[in-house]
């Protein structure tokens, strides 16, 4: 079955090749003169989820073994992650459907346990005043505050994942990428992946009948570009890259640090690896 | 985008995806309806094969139930897809890893077998119809021979094995669709309140009780409109059938939540604080004290003493009706429980039911009554009663 699906999809970037090169001729007539950086400058700022050429031409997902780091020691809060993923993604703007959130952990003197939340929160909708636009309220500030640490949370794409096993169409699979991928023409919205997932990654999309999640903006991914959260974290609190390149910047983290997953119990083995997590986090 | 009117409100910490109920009393109803299927079939089975002389007059009835009810089971599911229309994807393409895909097999198989086997136990009923009727029913019943009137000693005798084999057959194939329903949520690691090796044999066991327990229902009712004596020592062997499962049922839900609360994993003080808070009335009250024990005890006491006559014709439906909202509350309690419990161990939300819209409780009622009057309608075609024709 995935034999075919992958055929389906050479043979869509053959015809999207064909359709490519018309356009590239005539691009090339408009363009002359423009210098080469202006022009890729140009095409970064185009918002990789409308352009046409997706799946991207020439994307060969056997060449790569994506991986996500974040380091929670670095998040600020800011959750600018979660507003530009939503417009990325067309996720609906209400407090209520993430591909991706951030969590808030919070000590006060005396209590042994974590008062936790998102900006999901009712108490944090009602500070930002929309729920478009996400703020964490500063509801703690007159307490006495032991430890305090936010973390931000996204599919796992998991190695062995249970939302794929469960899936009954086969609708959702798992990339040679290592990409968890929904084929949204072929979803039933039956929901079953949305109860195995144990990180509460998937949501289901009321008005198209399928359910969606995180897979790592797959969209600029495969054309060379960051996925929306990454580019716009300003503290560089999540980290990108391709295992299979030494040198990128998940290797790294992950060679440089001592990191740890979510729910290793489960053994579903996540993709995404973090550093800078207490014991409640799961 | 739909305005949502099922946002759950919470406490404590749940993800923010988790804020929508997703398997809403649709999905409480079709392992309702599936363990009334398999329920039904066991009584069908216990005559056929098993040869219980005394449960002869809700023989065919309880065929006729599981079928009318079967044909019904995949409504709910199907009202619940967000894309219907490719419902089919699941059997064109089954991606053999899920439970859920065999669904359709496992049904497509059941509802044939059902078919065929109700096809030969009416037919005699059915030839003798086609030769007596004239005009449109004449030749509806005329279709329905498929072209065989022999009703000679020999074709009867082929008819009888042809029923034995496929009741045998019948059997793992009953238990098995509602086993499997058990697996559905049993299987899932995400979630405490439903990963349980127990849960298909809960499932099965509670089935069982659902169906017998429909029957005598359907039984007591059907003599009372159609004015005959209620057999009881049919009553009597229904109500035995209930008894000795319903202990078996109580055993294993007993066990069930003993483990959970013995084993005191991640989370369990939230399950502990959600079975004494909102789960106290659904889940102690009516699935385990009125629902299971006040029946065994009633069904026990009237065993003792020997109870007959009327007084035993009202104890044994009585317990009947709780038994069937005890079922309908396990269901409940473990479809919806298993949402109400955050997968972060750390918070409890909770299930607003509408009453109107697709998945709403209006809904789900008709869906349980539908079979019934389907039932009704069949009954009339092909009457099941062992007194008369058939």
């Amino acid at each position: 079955m995935k034999g075919e699906r992958i055929s389906s999809l050479v043979a869509r970037r053959a015809f999207l090749r064909k359709i490519g090169g018309a356009a590239a001729a005539a691009g090339a007539v408009a363009a002359t003169g423009i210098p080469g950086v202006m022009r890729k400058a140009a095409a970064k700022s185009e918002p990789a989820a409308t352009q046409e050429s997706f799946p991207t031409p020439d994307y060969d997902w056997t060449k790569h073994r994506w991986a996500f780091g974040v380091d929670a020691t670095k998040c600020i809060g800011c959750l600018r992650c979660v507003e530009a993923c939503k417009r990325e993604n067309h996720v609906p703007l209400d407090a209520h459907h993430f591909n991706t959130w951030v969590e808030r952990y919070v000590y006060l003197e005396g209590e042994n346990r974590a008062r936790v939340d998102s900006q999901a929160d009712p108490v944090n909708i009602a500070a930002s005043g929309s729920q478009g636009e996400y703020r964490f309220a500063n509801r703690y500030q007159d307490a006495h505050v032991e430890k305090a640490f936010f973390v931000p949370k996204l599919c796992n794409q998991c190695t062995y994942p249970p939302c794929v096993q469960v899936c009954p169409t086969g609708a959702t699979y798992k990339g040679k990428d290592g990409v968890v991928l929904i084929d949204q023409s072929y979803c039933i919205g039956c929901r079953y992946c949305v109860h195995a997932c144990p990180y509460g990654a998937r949501w289901f999309n009321e008005a198209r009948g399928v359910t969606q999640k995180c897979y790592w903006c797959y969209h600029r991914i495969t054309k060379g570009m960051q996925p929306a959260c990454v580019e716009v974290c300003p503290v560089g609190a999540r980290i990108f890259g391709d295992r299979n390149d030494k040198q990128s910047p998940i290797s790294l983290f992950i060679h440089n640090n001592r990191v740890q997953v979510l729910k290793p119990e489960t053994g579903n083995e996540p993709n995404v690896f973090y550093v800078g997590i207490d014991k409640e986090v799961r | 985008m739909e305005p949502l009117n099922h946002f759950a409100p919470y406490t404590g910490w749940v993800y923010p995806n988790e804020t929508v109920i997703e398997w809403t009393v649709l999905i409480v109803v079709y392992p309702y309806l599936t363990g009334l299927v398999a329920g039904a079939f066991t009584v069908s089975s216990l005559y056929q094969v098993f040869g219980f002389q005394r449960l002869k007059p809700v023989a065919h009835l309880a065929l006729l139930t599981s079928l009318a009810v079967m044909v019904f089971v995949p409504l709910p599911l199907l009202l619940h897809l967000g894309r219907p229309e490719r419902a089919f994807n699941a059997l064109i393409t089954p991606h053999l890893t899920s439970a859920l895909s065999m669904f359709g097999f496992f049904a497509t198989f059941y509802v044939v077998l059902l078919l065929v086997e109700t096809w030969f136990s009416f037919r005699p009923f059915i030839v003798e119809q086609a030769q007596r009727r004239s005009g449109l029913p004449g030749m509806f019943y005329r279709v329905l021979t498929l072209g065989s009137y022999d009703l000679s000693e020999e074709a009867l005798r082929c008819d009888r094995e042809w029923i034995f084999w496929l009741a045998i057959t019948g059997i793992p194939g009953a238990h098995g669709l509602h086993g499997y329903v058990g697996f559905v949520f049993g299987s899932l690691k995400a979630r405490e309140w439903w990963s349980s090796d127990l849960m298909p044999v809960v499932f099965l066991f509670s089935a069982i009780i659902s169906g017998v327990a429909l029957l005598i229902v359907l039984y007591v009712v059907s003599c009372k409109l159609r004015r005959i004596r209620i057999d009881l020592a049919c009553l009597k062997g229904l109500a035995y059938t209930v008894w000795a499962f319903i202990m078996v049922a109580l055993i294993l839900e007993g066990l069930e939540f003993a483990n959970i609360v013995y084993k005191a994993r991640e989370g369990v003080e939230v399950i502990m604080e959600y079975v004494t808070g909102p789960l106290l009335i659904p889940y102690f009250v009516l699935q385990f004290g009125i629902g299971a024990i006040v029946p065994l005890l009633l069904l026990s006491y009237m065993i003792w003493r020997g109870t007959t006559g009327k007084a035993l014709i009202a104890g044994v439906t009585l317990s009947a009706v709780l038994v069937l909202l005890s079922v309908f509350m396990m269901r409940w309690n473990v479809v919806i429980g298993g949402q109400e419990i955050s997968k972060t161990g750390m918070g409890l939300l909770s299930y607003q039911v509408e009453l109107f819209g697709k998945e709403g409780l209006l809904t789900a009622a008709l869906l349980v009554v539908a079979p019934l009057a389907l039932l009704w309608w069949l009954t009339r075609l092909f009457p099941p009663w062992a007194d008369k024709a058939a």
